[in-house]
């Protein structure tokens, strides 16, 4: 793919450089409604229990919630310098780049990890034996916040695995059209713009 | 560097056809080529056909007696369930598009397959992996949600399979979405040379159309029914009133879905048909705009409507009035295509052909349908005739009435194409007309019994419903039959002997009536220019018109 080879049905590289980006936008679009969901159902939460969610919501971790939305934004700046790096023909500035997006990717990950190690001691993990709300508003405020940013942690897992293999592929790095790292960066601003709506539907909630 | 283009001609003139290329089980089960994922498709929607129209036939025979002889309560909960769940997600919705539309896209635009044609193989499999986890759904014992998996009941109270049915529409739904990606991509990037816009079959307009409303519709599916098993295994609440959650949410953003859903299933088949009445009438088509227009008209308007299916649920009185206007303006569209498909047949020197019986019969049924659908779209008839036979008649008249009715035209049309062979078009005008009368003998007492009061998803009713029951089932009866005529005729015209079918057999326009019957590999020797109108009959080149 990343190689310049033109594949069948293409006569043309440069049509196929188009389709697979146009391929890529639509598949976006297709995750946006995936999670415009989530956010209704949110929407809904929030209309039906004004106060209620608030109060849930104070609950989170704000400062963890605000130094993941850092972390995130940075690492998608990271793939964005990998695709410049790559049509500058730098391709080991490309690679550099994409392991950065993918270590700032990774830390995220761990900030999400300790935030709900953070949630099962406080005992707000829906369904553990130690699992004691204050109220049901707050119960399910914390489900809809574990669906939601599981959800999206399962998008940056794979988000991940693609920035990797972006990475390790020789092809890639060297291609000036940056095809494949052009789509992978695509994904992960956009596993990142749906954290920059997730961020304050959930923590900014809170703040009073 | 390689931005030349890279099209060899072959020596020969004649390449093998597409079917004759290669026999391995590999050749087709490892297959990139659009026309046998096309027929990969054909059959696999035909045996879950089979199997839906088994569960129809179950519930038509209890309907015949007023007491539900029978089937338990719970069996007819689970007979309708799988019936309506086989039948959307499994049948209709991929019928024309997965079939028809993978066949024709790509010859149809001038070009050698979809943009994607591993993706599209892809797509196959996962249809395959959602539908075997369906066949598990029914021998386990089935599941009583009914097609609408509404809350609480799918996520406290029913006893079936009910999360392994939502796993299964869940990944059939990235097969739909991964169609919907390679239609769209193909037909913005593959456009044969000189194919512009406004040179577009009207059946590519509409699955331009449709695969708007795969892409944008199935995820929301999608991230519902996925709330709906958390909410049945874990108990999430986000659909439970005992946690606050809100139940109506559930409705809401099902019928964000599937609204625009019955829009997957039926604008195929305008596409279809605008097809069928150009080809028999040797007509340009009158409109050509309008008629493509209306289909990204419906796309559009059809996201906007999914609270008249909530009229009763208890959403504001104001919500009510604005989706029952919005509804109202949704059948604009259609009605446009409706008057100018009879505009193109008025003074035509028509060819009466099964295809074109298919087609009539569509537009009959799908004007009744459409019709009634007004009606239900006013808030005061339909609080009256809201979850009665009156519904069921109504998209009964339009998913089989119409869409199924041009799925089968379309078969008849471009089998030749697919197969090389011409069926009997005696066998064919009999089957049409058969299928048109049986349709109307099962599902027009339908509107009849709705209209006093027979509610859906019942199977004990009074007595005094019983003869329209009947009727309905007889009918159905004469409706089986007129399904199964083309299963034999046309499967006939395959045997070592049958007629074999020149490039053009109906006389019509279109590249894919340019290249042979069936196609080669490729679809065409050289990659074809295009360098006329749509429709634009007479023909340059009179082709054979051999009748049957
Ligand atoms: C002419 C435009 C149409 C209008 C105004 C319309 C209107 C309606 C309304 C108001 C209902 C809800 C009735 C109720 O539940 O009380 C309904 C139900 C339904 N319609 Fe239509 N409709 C139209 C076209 C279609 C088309 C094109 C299809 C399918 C291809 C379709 C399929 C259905 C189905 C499946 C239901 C029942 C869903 C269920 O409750 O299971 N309709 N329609
Ligand atoms: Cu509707």
């Amino acid at each position: 793919m990343a190689e310049g080879g033109v594949q069948e049905p293409f006569a043309r590289a440069a049509r196929q450089r188009e389709a697979e980006r146009l391929g890529m936008l639509i598949f976006l679009a297709s995750e946006v409604m995936l999670f415009g969901g989530i956010f209704a159902a949110a929407l809904a939460l929030r209309l039906e229990h004004p106060a209620g969610y608030v109060d849930a919501a104070h609950h989170l971790k704000l400062w963890l919630g605000t130094a993941n939305t850092g972390v995130l934004l940075t690492s998608s700046l990271c793939a964005a310098l990998a695709v410049q790096a790559a049509r500058n023909g730098q391709a080991r500035w490309a690679a550099c780049a994409l392991w950065g997006a993918v270590a700032l990717g990774t830390v995220f990950l761990a900030i999400k990890g300790v935030e709900y190690a953070g949630e099962y001691r406080e005992g707000l993990m829906p369904g553990m034996a130690t699992t004691h709300f204050e109220g049901r508003t707050q119960q399910l405020f914390m489900n809809l916040y574990f669906i939601g940013t599981g959800l999206h942690a399962v998008h940056v897992t794979f988000g991940l695995a693609l920035l990797a293999a972006a990475a390790l592929n020789r092809g890639a790095r060297q291609d000036r059209h940056a095809m494949l790292i052009g789509n992978v960066a695509l994904y992960w601003h956009l596993v990142d713009v749906i954290w920059v709506f997730l961020y304050p539907t959930l923590y900014l909630a809170g703040v009073r | 560097m390689t931005d030349e283009p890279r099209f060899e001609h072959p020596p020969e003139e004649r390449a093998p056809s597409y079917l004759a290329e290669s026999h391995s089980l590999r050749s087709w089960f490892f297959t990139t080529d659009h026309k046998r994922i096309a027929l990969l498709y054909l059959v696999s929607i035909t045996l879950f056909f089979l199997i839906g129209a088994g569960a129809a036939a179950l519930i038509r025979l209890d309907l015949l007696t007023p007491q539900g002889d029978l089937l338990t309560n719970d069996g007819y909960n689970r007979a309708f369930s799988i019936h309506g769940i086989i039948m959307v997600w499994f049948f209709l919705i991929p019928s024309i598009p997965n079939v028809l539309g993978n066949f024709l896209v790509p010859i149809m635009i001038g070009t050698r397959d979809l943009a994607f044609p591993r993706l599209n193989l892809l797509s196959w499999y996962i249809y395959i992996l959602s539908g075997l986890l369906t066949l598990y759904v029914v021998v386990s014992g089935g599941v009583d949600t009914g097609w609408t998996f509404y809350t609480p009941l799918s996520s406290v109270y029913a006893n079936g399979a009910v999360v392994a049915t939502i796993v299964a529409v869940f990944i059939s739904g990235f097969s739909t979405i991964l169609t919907g990606l390679n239609f769209i991509v193909t037909i913005h990037k593959l456009r044969a040379p000189g194919m512009t816009w406004s040179r577009l079959p009207l059946f590519i307009w509409s699955h331009y159309a449709v695969s708007i409303i795969f892409v944008l519709a199935t995820p929301v599916l999608a991230i519902t029914l996925l709330l709906v098993a958390a909410e049945r295994l874990i108990g999430i609440g986000v659909f439970d009133p005992r946690l606050g959650g809100d139940p109506l949410l559930f409705q809401h953003l099902f019928w964000f879905y599937s609204h625009p859903a019955v829009y997957i299933m039926v604008l195929p088949a305008l596409g279809v048909v605008s097809e069928l009445i150009t080809a028999a009438a040797h007509k340009r088509i009158f409109g050509y705009w309008f008629v493509a227009f209306a289909s990204i008209a419906i796309a559009v308007i059809g996201f906007m409507v999914w609270g008249h299916h909530m009229f009763v649920s208890g959403q504001s009185v104001f919500a009510s009035a604005v989706f029952s206007f919005l509804s109202i303006a949704v059948a604009v569209p259609s009605a446009i295509k409706v008057y100018n498909w009879t505009a193109t047949l008025y003074k035509a020197d028509v060819a009466i052909d099964a295809p074109l019986l298919f087609a009539l019969g569509f537009i009959g049924l799908f004007v009744a349908g459409g019709l009634t659908g007004l009606m239900l779209a006013m808030l005061a008839i339909d609080v009256h005739v809201t979850d009665t036979y009156f519904v069921v008649a109504h998209f009964h008249y339009i998913m089989v009435g119409g869409s199924v009715t041009a799925f089968f035209g379309g078969l008849h049309f471009w089998w030749p194409k697919m197969t090389g062979r011409l069926y009997n078009e005696t066998l064919g005008r009999i089957a049409a007309i058969l299928i048109l009368v049986g349709f109307n003998i099962t599902f027009f007492p339908q509107f009849l019994l709705g209209y006093q009061g027979m509610p859906r998803r019942y199977h004990v009713y009074p007595p005094e419903f019983q003869v329209l029951h009947v009727i309905s089932s007889l009918g159905a009866a004469l409706l089986a039959v007129g399904y199964a005529m083309p299963a034999f005729y046309l499967l006939w015209s395959l045997l070592p002997g049958g007629r074999r079918a020149p490039a053009n057999p109906w006389g019509a326009s279109g590249l894919e009536w340019t290249t042979s019957s069936p196609p080669p590999k490729h679809n065409f020797i050289a990659q074809p220019v295009v360098v006329r109108q749509p429709y634009d009959y007479p023909l340059a080149h009179p082709a054979s018109r051999d009748d049957g």
